[in-house]
C-alpha cells in the first residue's frame, strides 16, 4: 500500500473519494453536453476536461458555507463543488427558465448562483478579477473571515482586468486567491505566444504577493496551495496568485476544429488525465475499492441521466421575460 | 436654509449618505487624503476614515470593477472618475458588467453602484478634460444617467443614486461645481431618478436641454421676455432612461421645440429627444425641431477662441430660441 498523501493535508478518506466523485461527475456531466451538442440537442459547449483536478483540489479547500467565488467558464469542476448540481449544469445547457445561472439568458459556462455565493460571469475575459478584489475589499471593511477566489485562464493574465485587479488587492493587501489554470493554449495560441514571462506565477512578485506554480493535474497539490492561500488571506497577509499548470483536452469549444495542435500531444496529454491519476491513488493507497468506484460510477451515470431527461423536458422561459429584469422590478 | 454650491451640494450628500448607512463607501484616485481634485470629498477622509474613503491606485477599469464587486456582495460603492474623459478604460466594466448583471442572471445579482464623473467645458481643459460622454452610455438598457444641472438637484439626486438598486452614472458639470449656488436644505431629501423638472413655464418655445445650459437657457428666457417671447424650459436631469411622458407633454405645450446640448451634436442625447417628439408629436408641432449642440469636432480646443466657439453660451441660445419663436 502507498503512502496516503492527503492524510498529510489534513483530509480524510471520505474527503477524497468526494473530491474523486465531484472530478468524475464533472468529466461525465462535460462528455454528455458534447453528446448532445453533437446531436444537434443543445447550440453550444464550452468543455473543462482536463482541470477537473485543479477545479475541484481548489475549491475543497476553500469555505464552502462563506467564501465567495468568481469562477470563469470552464470551471464546471468549481461550481459543482459550490454546491450547483449537475441538473442546475443541463438546464444551463439546455437553456431553460429553471436554469439558476441566468433562466437561460446566457451561454453555458456563464455560472451564478447567489445562494451559493457564486458571482455571475460575462464573455469578455478578466473582468471578475476587479469583482472578486471588490468583494475581498468588502470582506476587508466589514471585518468578515471570508475569502474570494476567482479564476481565470493563461491568456486572459494579459488583460488590462488582471492587472489592475491584482495591483489593487496587492495595494490594499486583500483576501482574495487569483488561480489561473494554465492549459497551455488561449484557443488556438500557445502560451510561448501568450506571455513572456517564464510562468505566470512570477508576475505576482510585481503585484506585492505570493506566487506559486503547482501541478494542476494533482488535486492535493492545488488543495494544499489553496488551503495555504486562504490561511494567509485570513490571517491578513494579503493575496495569493496560484498557476495550476494542466492541459485542455477537448477543443475550444464546440465551435473549434482544433486543428492548430498536433494530434499527439493531445494524446500524450491524456496519459497525464487527473480523472485516471487520482482514481489510481485512491484504488493503490487503499482509500477505495473497485467496488466503491463501480458504484460511485454507476451513481454518477444515473445522475447526469436524471439531470439531462429534466433539463429537457423543462420548460424554456416565455418569450416576452426577455423584457424582464433590466432594472429592479 | 444655507447657500450651497453645487459642489458643496456633492460633498454634503455623500457625508449625509455615508452618515445614514455604513455600506456606503467613496473609491477613486486622490478622493482621500486630499479630498479630490475638485474637493468634492473634501473632510470626509478624515471623518469617516482610509476604507471609507479609499485612495485607489490610478487604474479606472479597477476602481470600476472592483466597486462592482463590492457591490454585489451588499456594499454601497460611491466610485469617483477624476474626469469624465477618464472614464474610457472602465467602459468594459460599466457596460458588460455593471449594466448587464442583473439582467444576465436573472435578477439573481445586482450592482447598486454610483459612478460619479465631473464632464463638461468651458474651464480651459481642452480635449480631454472638456468632454461630454454621456451619450457612449445612453443606450445601454441597465444603467442609469444623471446630469443635474442646481445645487438642489445635486443633492436630491445623488442620495437617490446611492440608493437604487442598480447602477447609476452622474455626471457633474465641473464649471457649475463652484459658479451656481443656491439655497439647499439642510435636512434629507431625494429626488427621483427618471424624472425631468420644468425649470421655466412659458407658452410660446419649449428648450429641452440638461446640466449647464439649462441656466444658459434661463438666462435668455430672461432676456427674450422683455421681447415678450414666453420661454418653457424642460431639464431632463435624467438623461437615461429618458422621462418620454415629461418630453411629449413639454412639446405638445408650445409646439416649438428647441434642444440644447454642450455635447457634439451627432447622435447625442438630443437625437433620441427628438426622435421621441417626432414619434408622437407630429401633428403637435408649429415647426421642426431645432437642435443646439457643440460642432461635430472630436472635442473642444484649449485655446480660448476655439474653446468659445465650441461652447454653449446664452447668447448661441438666445438667437436660437428667437429665431425659432419668429419661424
Amino acid at each position: 500500500m502507498s503512502v496516503k498523501r492527503h492524510e498529510a493535508l489534513g483530509l480524510t478518506d471520505t474527503e477524497v473519494i468526494e473530491m474523486f466523485k465531484t472530478m468524475l461527475l464533472a468529466r461525465k456531466i462535460d462528455e454528455r453536453m458534447w453528446l448532445l451538442n453533437r446531436a444537434g440537442k443543445i447550440p453550444f459547449v464550452i468543455s473543462g476536461q482536463g482541470q477537473e483536478a485543479a477545479q475541484v483540489g481548489a475549491a475543497f479547500a476553500l469555505d464552502r458555507t462563506k467564501d465567495y467565488i468568481a469562477p470563469y467558464y470552464r470551471d464546471i469542476g468549481v461550481v459543482l463543488t459550490f454546491g450547483m448540481t449537475a441538473t442546475e449544469l443541463m438546464l444551463s445547457a439546455f437553456a431553460k427558465a429553471e436554469d439558476p445561472n441566468s433562466g437561460g439568458r446566457q451561454m453555458p459556462g456563464h455560472f451564478g448562483q447567489k445562494k451559493n455565493r457564486i458571482l455571475t460571469g460575462s464573455s469578455p475575459v478578466a473582468t471578475q478579477v476587479p469583482h472578486a478584489v471588490g468583494v475581498a475589499l468588502a470582506a476587508k471593511m466589514e471585518k468578515k473571515d471570508f475569502v474570494s477566489f476567482v479564476t481565470l485562464g493563461e491568456g486572459s493574465t494579459n488583460q488590462g482586468d488582471f492587472h489592475e485587479g491584482l495591483n489593487f488587492a496587492g495595494v490594499h493587501q486583500l483576501p482574495v486567491i487569483t488561480m489561473v489554470e494554465n492549459n497551455r493554449y488561449a484557443i488556438s495560441v500557445p502560451y510561448d505566444k501568450q506571455v513572456a514571462s517564464s510562468n505566470i506565477s512570477i508576475r505576482a512578485k510585481s503585484y506585492g504577493m505570493e506566487g506559486v506554480t503547482v501541478n494542476g493535474n494533482d488535486p492535493l497539490e492545488v488543495y494544499q496551495a489553496v488551503k495555504e492561500a486562504r490561511e494567509r488571506a485570513i490571517r491578513g497577509d494579503g493575496p495569493s496568485l496560484i498557476e495550476a499548470v494542466t492541459y485542455r483536452l477537448t477543443a475550444h469549444s464546440s465551435d473549434d476544429d482544433d486543428k492548430y495542435r498536433m494530434k499527439e500531444e493531445v494524446a500524450e496529454a491524456k496519459k497525464n488525465d487527473a480523472i485516471v491519476s487520482f482514481k489510481q491513488y485512491l484504488l493503490e493507497s487503499g482509500v477505495m475499492t473497485e467496488e466503491t468506484l463501480d458504484n460511485l460510477t454507476k451513481e454518477i451515470d444515473t445522475e447526469v441521466n436524471k439531470a439531462t431527461d429534466y433539463a429537457e423536458k423543462a420548460p424554456y422561459a416565455k418569450p416576452e421575460d426577455a423584457l424582464k429584469f433590466v432594472y429592479e422590478e | 436654509m444655507p447657500v450651497m454650491s453645487y459642489i458643496q451640494a456633492v460633498t454634503a450628500a455623500l457625508r449625509e449618505e455615508m452618515l445614514r448607512d455604513e455600506k456606503v463607501f467613496i473609491l477613486g484616485e486622490d478622493v482621500g487624503k486630499k479630498g479630490g481634485v475638485f474637493r468634492a470629498t473634501e473632510g470626509l477622509y478624515d471623518e469617516f476614515g482610509e476604507y471609507r474613503v479609499l485612495d485607489t491606485p490610478l487604474s479606472e477599469s479597477a476602481i470600476a470593477g472592483v466597486g462592482i464587486g463590492a457591490a454585489m456582495y451588499g456594499m454601497r460603492p460611491v466610485a469617483e472618475m477624476q474626469f469624465a474623459d477618464f472614464i474610457l478604460p472602465a467602459v468594459n466594466q460599466i457596460l458588460s458588467e455593471a449594466a448587464r448583471i442583473r439582467y444576465r442572471s436573472n435578477n439573481d445579482w445586482n450592482v447598486p453602484i454610483t459612478i460619479r464623473a465631473p464632464y463638461g467645458g468651458g474651464v480651459h481643459g481642452a480635449l480631454y478634460h472638456s468632454q461630454s460622454v454621456e451619450a457612449i452610455f445612453a443606450n445601454q438598457p441597465g444603467l442609469k444617467i444623471v446630469m443635474p444641472s442646481t445645487p438642489y438637484d445635486v443633492k436630491g439626486l445623488l442620495k437617490s443614486a446611492i440608493r437604487d438598486n442598480d447602477p447609476v452614472l452622474f455626471f457633474e458639470h465641473k464649471r457649475a461645481y463652484r459658479l451656481l449656488k443656491e439655497e439647499v436644505p439642510d435636512e434629507d431629501y431625494t429626488i427621483p431618478i427618471g424624472k425631468a423638472d420644468v425649470k421655466r413655464e412659458g407658452s410660446d418655445i419649449t428648450v429641452i436641454t440638461y446640466g449647464l445650459c439649462v441656466h444658459f437657457a434661463l438666462q435668455a428666457a430672461e432676456k427674450l421676455a422683455q421681447e415678450g417671447i414666453d420661454v418653457h424650459i424642460l431639464d431632463l436631469r435624467t438623461v437615461y432612461p429618458l422621462d418620454q411622458e415629461a418630453i411629449i407633454e413639454a412639446a405638445r405645450k408650445t409646439g416649438k421645440v428647441l434642444l440644447i446640448t454642450e455635447d457634439n451634436k451627432e447622435g447625442s442625447i438630443l437625437s433620441e429627444v427628438a426622435a421621441i417628439i417626432a414619434e408622437h408629436c407630429l401633428f403637435d408641432l408649429d415647426a421642426p425641431i431645432q437642435r443646439l449642440a457643440g460642432p461635430d469636432v472630436p472635442a473642444m480646443p484649449y485655446a480660448p477662441t476655439m474653446e468659445k466657439f465650441f461652447m454653449i453660451n446664452p447668447d448661441k441660445c438666445e438667437k436660437a430660441m428667437r429665431d425659432l419663436a419668429e419661424f
